[in-house]
């Protein structure tokens, strides 16, 4: 609840250094966007709404307030469920498959499966590199590969790794990358078997 | 055109394209071609992108758009020779570069699809809601304003892009559209500037030009409307965002909407100065 009021502030300080003609725009913007789309398969209108994370980003030009950001961030972590039985690695060949995979949540999608009726992807190669032999990859994000090798493999690194891919917003509040679990993209397992993928010594991203 | 489309038939005669696009209809070379011997496609695919460069398929739907443009059609039994694409009625040498731009008539700012599907529906008396049914290009037909917008975009070609900010209207769409541009929202918090707002990004091998600079936005205006290799279809801009829009993980725009319109300002006058080499050939 603390947290609660301490961002309605932040959010009150922060209306008020926005000038007012831009507010006029984004305003007009988004009543446009009301009246334009529609409900398409799973993507419904409350698509269009702003979370609060999302509002504080499109208001600061992704550059909030440092306390701001931290207590929002803090809002997001504690949010995080991680596995109840503690185990963050799952099976790294699945999480291959789960990484390559770009499609999910689109409208041609359903709910948590694919237009193909595989499960959600996480389209991790989209924006990053992971396992070198894949060459095409995005460069919306940094390299992965070698990420275990580099970062270490132990529990903290797991947990670390496991609530970034399910709340990346926790650890970096204007962060481009999807918060893949809070959204409902992908399934604990899923997460688990990215983590392996990314920590699983015998995984080839640490070869 | 006579000597174009018969180079291009002579040269796509394994790929099935260019009589079909004489009738309005598109083939699928890709997928025609997979049945092939693998060698044998490969050399066609490349004889196919060389003549392609020469002689784009686009121009095909140039000849059709402009044979649509000046038949009597609809409703009202009505060419579109009295349709105003912003340079007076008729006039369409230069207008697609200065598009979107403000038409007193509509009291909105339009950009070219949406200016011709309003003369369709004002002169030839067509409904907006039928034509909005099925917009983009599929296997087996390219819809008429697609073919109507290469044509027109075709009378600018060779010509400086400079879409007009007199207007307080057009000002106003300008910042709309850049609002628009930069919203984040949805499951995967995404905005046309997390993919198109900065140099160098790429989504696997695909380059995303970053729209908020004159490069950028110049590389978005060029080549559209396109004929795209994968698939085999002519496109428009009204395509090409709506599938951004798709891949935003938003719901749908409407098919000519302000919204779009308001985008499509955006980058043009971020892309204004730079000479439009016509339709073209996408990926
Ligand atoms: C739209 C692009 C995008 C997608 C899709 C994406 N990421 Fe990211 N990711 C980023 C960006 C940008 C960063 C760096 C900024 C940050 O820390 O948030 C990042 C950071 C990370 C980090 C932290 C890296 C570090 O050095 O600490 C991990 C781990 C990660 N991503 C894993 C994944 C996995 C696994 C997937 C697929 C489920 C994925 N990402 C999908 C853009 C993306
Ligand atoms: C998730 C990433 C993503 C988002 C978000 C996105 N796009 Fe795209 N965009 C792409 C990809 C991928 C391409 C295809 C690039 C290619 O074919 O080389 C593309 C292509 C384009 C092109 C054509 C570029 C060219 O070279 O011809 C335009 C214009 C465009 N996008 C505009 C937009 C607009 C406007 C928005 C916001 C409504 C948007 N995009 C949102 C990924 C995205």
């Amino acid at each position: 609840m603390k947290t609660f009021q301490a961002t309605i502030f932040g959010m009150a300080a922060l209306a008020i250094a926005i000038s007012a003609q831009a507010q006029d725009y984004r305003t007009q913007a988004i009543n446009s966007m009301h009246r334009d789309f529609h409900a398409h398969g799973i993507a419904g209108m409350d698509r269009l709404d702003e979370d609060t994370v999302q509002t504080i980003c499109n208001r600061t030009g992704n550059n909030p307030p440092k306390d701001l950001a931290e207590r929002l961030q803090q809002d997001q972590f504690e949010a995080i469920k991680y596995p109840a039985d503690g185990n963050y690695l799952g099976d790294w060949k699945a999480g291959e498959k789960i990484a390559q995979r770009g499609r999910a949540m689109t409208w041609r999608d359903k709910i948590g499966k694919t237009s193909r009726g595989e499960p959600n992807g996480g389209s991790c190669y989209n924006c990053h590199e992971i396992d070198k032999k894949t060459t095409s990859f995005g460069s919306i994000g940094n390299s992965l590969a070698h990420f275990g090798k580099t970062r270490g493999y132990g529990p903290a690194v797991q947990k670390y790794v496991y609530g970034k891919i399910y709340n990346a917003k926790a650890f970096n509040l204007c962060s481009a990358m999807p918060r893949l679990g809070h959204s409902g993209t992908l399934t604990e397992a899923q997460i688990k078997d990215l983590v392996a993928l990314l920590l699983d010594p015998n995984s080839p991203v640490n070869k | 055109m006579a000597s174009i489309k018969l180079r291009a038939v002579v040269a796509l005669s394994g790929f099935a394209l260019a009589c079909a696009a004489q009738t309005g209809q598109t083939a699928a070379p890709m997928k025609k071609a997979a049945g092939g011997a693998k060698s044998a496609v490969a050399a066609d695919f490349e004889k196919f992108r060389d003549i392609m460069a020469e002689a784009s398929p686009a121009e095909l739907f140039e000849a059709k758009g402009k044979e649509l443009w000046h038949t009597k059609r609809g409703p009202k039994n009505a060419s579109l020779e009295k349709c105003d694409m912003g340079l007076g009625p008729g006039k369409l040498k230069g207008a697609y570069v200065k598009l979107p731009r403000y038409f007193a008539d509509a009291g909105q700012v339009m950009d070219a699809e949406r200016r011709i599907v309003y003369c369709m529906v004002t002169l030839q008396g067509f409904k907006e809601k039928d034509l909005a049914k099925k917009p983009f290009s599929s296997a087996s037909k390219t819809p008429d304003p697609v073919s109507l917008v290469t044509y027109v975009a075709g009378q600018s070609r060779g010509m400086k892009i400079a879409v007009p900010q007199k207007h307080a209207k057009e000002r106003e769409a300008y910042k709309v559209g850049e609002e628009i541009f930069n919203y984040r929202a949805g499951p995967w918090d995404f905005s046309c500037a997390t993919c198109h707002g900065h140099d160098g990004l790429r989504i696997r091998t695909q380059d995303l030009p970053n729209i908020s600079k004159k490069e950028g936005a110049v590389a978005a205006f060029e080549g559209w409307p396109g004929y795209r290799m994968t698939g085999g279809r002519m496109h428009t801009l009204q395509w090409r965002l709506n599938d951004c829009f798709r891949q935003q993980r938003f719901p749908e725009p409407g098919y000519v909407s302000e919204t779009l319109s308001d985008l499509l300002t955006y980058m043009g006058v971020n892309a204004n100065g730079h000479v439009y080499k016509g339709p073209g050939i996408k990926r």
